[in-house]
């Protein structure tokens, strides 16, 4: 009998802390741990208290890689409460810093989390030596993002200028127009990036998923629309507690979360592009289409593509908007806060991000529930890593252990988020 | 004639949301440059590539919740000739130290189904209560030109320049008219850290105290102006414990309007689930 452990203590290039355990025992996986010990900071706790307009400054805090997403869950789901509604340029804008924090998060982890993975590189900064064109644009898309998250947010990481209601301050139509040149670059940058990452070498390895994201009649997905699935869900935010449920693991400081008689869920890029394919832009399809790829797309290292299309999508959407920008008279509607349960979900850069708030007639928090899309992804991540270990299980332990790396990363996962992840060990008994 | 090695450079996280160390990255024009003179050793986010200690340079991320970080600090303390706190979290404690205030067993309970399954320390602390800190860099997130600046410093041989005046200060400055002399906005500014360049009231809001404490604040005084404009006790309380709640003066101003309300209301919130 050979059996054998393969252990990552510490998991690079994803943001938080995480580990993986692997065991196998005559060729075969007998163990698959997928560890969060980042340690927990307690968020809906402290929530518990604190006024209603604080809860985006607060929540932001849970990760600096997508905090507009915390906000925007968290205005969403107040305004929910208060029988509020934020349309109009105000929206629009909302739409915009959103398309800012994708850019910035996906650039983030295409050139400087997931491609090194690809080409054999431990990190960016080595691959800058051999391809320090590729490395450049990847910086500059990622700035490109960012400034249009600092000019309406006020700063990059923790935006001050997200309020309930709206914005504590509006741009001028002049200033918006000053992003219009850097987000034509983007584009352009977007594009090459779909080409780039579409040249890369991908395993076979496609799976019976159930994705889910959100799905709006008009456009693609960012704080609005019904929670759908390809296996037959459809239903309003309000029902979340109803077909989601979170278990506790022992081996993990995050919650599992697993939708009720149907087990583990997929999140995130690959989700909202299966199922809102329809809703991308006419140039995002065109591209995506020019390099090979159908509406329907089930390889999640095939995700590094994925999360160029929708690149290119939010670089498009953003100068839409820039484009068709009027200032609005008010930078935010009036909230009068009453008691009231409310619920939000949007699409943080990770896959759909729940929060729901019971509030008081003073406007104080009385409870809070947060479900970051880490925690979702969670049981699929160590799916994923069954099945192919079980496929690729002659590889030797340092080939097996970079690629069950590459195989977490392309979900991008945000341990920092998760823990309100990752250390790898394979363990061959 | 020997030639110089670059300075090896560490980047360690603690409980935090990962932001100060993403402002590193978030230079994206200066990143290049940066790892042109710094060599990167160890910085988990960046690169599985981990290169042994010592090292010249150790950022720090993150306070301290868990005994293991406890021991942690401490190794990494030994391994390192400078050692450079970044952020609020790692200065102060971080948003994470509302615990401190708690029970920190409650909270476990509130959240996860099986609290024993989860081991942690009852207070959040910063990494100076544990080690000694050799420069501290403030800020929820750090601001990346002033990470700038210290590396910068560090190459030069020189003290970084990093005021520790006021937030007014930066809102003079910039010529921001004061929105708490001429709107009534609560502002944590003059008693607030400079760092940030006075964003919040460059968008009409006064300053949420991101900074944490600036040397010698007179919070009182500016309590009582927040009274003034007709902020409740309770919510004094708040103003002061966020994200820099355990830092002293904070602290201690938060404790200081902590009336039987504000007791109900923050301290011992108990509602049915």
């Amino acid at each position: 009998m050979k059996s054998r452990t393969i252990k990552v203590d510490y998991l690079a290039r994803v943001e938080g802390e995480g580990a993986l355990y692997v065991k196998i025992k005559d060729n075969t996986v007998v163990d698959i741990k997928f560890k969060i010990f980042e340690p927990p900071r307690f968020f809906e706790a402290f929530l518990r208290g604190r006024i209603f307009n604080e809860a985006p400054d607060i929540t932001a805090r849970i990760c600096g890689i997508c905090p507009i997403a915390y906000q925007m869950s968290s205005v969403h789901a107040m305004e929910d409460a208060f029988g509020v509604t934020v349309d109009g340029q105000l929206r629009a804008l909302r739409r915009l810093i959103y398309c800012g924090e994708w850019i910035e998060s996906h650039a983030l982890h295409i050139y400087m989390l997931h491609a090194p993975d690809f080409l054999g590189y431990p990190d960016a900064i080595q691959m800058a030596k051999d391809h320090p064109d590729i490395v450049q644009r990847g910086l500059q898309l990622k700035k490109a993002g960012n400034e249009v998250v600092a000019l309406l947010g006020g700063r990059e990481i923790h935006p001050i200028n997200v309020r309930v209601g709206g914005f504590y301050k509006v741009p001028s139509k002049q200033e918006l127009s000053s992003l219009a040149e850097k987000l034509k670059w983007a584009r352009d940058a977007a594009l090459e990036t779909v080409r780039w990452t579409a040249t890369l070498p991908f395993p076979d390895f496609e799976q019976d998923y159930e994705f889910v994201a959100l799905r709006h009649p008009e456009e693609y997905p960012f704080n609005e629309g019904r929670l759908v699935s390809n296996k037959g869900l459809d239903i309003s935010v309000y029902e979340y507690d109803n077909h989601f449920i979170e278990e506790h693991v022992q081996h993990s400081n995050a919650l599992h979360s697993v939708h009720k008689g149907h087990s583990s869920y997929f999140v995130g890029p690959l989700a909202r592009y299966n199922l809102n394919f329809d809703k991308l832009s006419p140039l995002a399809q065109e591209t995506a289409r020019s390099v090979g790829l159908s509406d329907v797309c089930r390889n999640p290292f095939q995700s590094i593509i994925i999360r160029s299309v929708e690149v290119l999508y939010a670089c498009d959407e953003a100068l839409r908007i820039v484009e068709q920008y009027e200032k609005p008279d008010k930078p935010a509607i009036k909230i009068q806060p009453h008691a009231a349960v409310g619920y939000g979900c949007t699409e943080a850069p990770r896959g759909i991000l729940y929060h729901r708030y019971r509030i008081d007639d003073e406007g104080v928090i009385l409870d809070a529930k947060i479900v970051p899309p880490t925690s979702q992804n969670q049981k699929t991540i160590e799916n994923d890593l069954w099945q192919f270990i079980t496929q690729h299980v002659k590889l030797s332990n340092d080939q097996l252990t970079l690629q069950c790396e590459q195989a977490i990363r392309n979900y991008d996962p945000c341990i920092s988020c998760a823990t309100h992840f990752l250390k790898l060990k394979i363990d061959r008994v | 004639m020997s030639i110089k090695r670059n300075p090896k450079l560490a980047v360690w996280k603690f409980a935090s949301c990962d932001g100060c160390q993403l402002s590193l990255l978030d230079c994206e024009d200066e990143l290049l440059s940066v790892v042109n003179k710094i060599d990167i050793a160890y910085f988990l986010e960046v690169s599985r590539n981990v290169v042994r200690g010592p090292y010249d340079i150790s950022l720090v991320e993150g306070s301290i919740t868990t005994q293991h970080d406890a021991e942690r600090i401490q190794k990494i303390r030994k391994s390192s000739k400078l050692l450079i706190t970044i952020g609020a979290c790692a200065t102060a404690g971080g948003i994470q130290s509302l615990r401190n205030f708690k029970d920190v067993k409650e909270f476990i309970s509130l959240i996860y189904a099986k609290p024993h399954y989860i081991e942690t320390l009852d207070k959040s602390t910063p990494i100076a209560s544990h080690v000694r800190v050799d420069f501290e860099l403030q800020g929820c997130p750090i601001n990346k030109r002033q990470l700038l600046e210290v590396f910068s410093a560090y190459l030069n041989e020189r003290k970084p320049n990093t005021p520790p005046h006021s937030v007014c200060i930066e809102c003079k400055r910039r010529e921001t008219v004061c929105v708490m002399v001429s709107q009534g906005i609560p502002c944590l500014g003059p008693v607030t850290h400079a760092g940030c360049n006075a964003i919040c009231p460059s968008y009409c809001r006064g300053c949420y105290g991101c900074y944490g404490p600036m040397e010698t604040p007179n919070t009182a005084s500016l309590s009582s102006r927040f009274s003034q404009l007709g902020m409740k006790e309770e919510n004094l309380v708040c103003s002061f414990r966020s994200f820099n709640a355990y830092s002293e003066p904070f602290r201690k101003e938060s404790e200081a309007h902590m009336t039987e309300k504000a007791e109900v209301r923050i301290q011992k919130p108990k509602y049915e689930n």
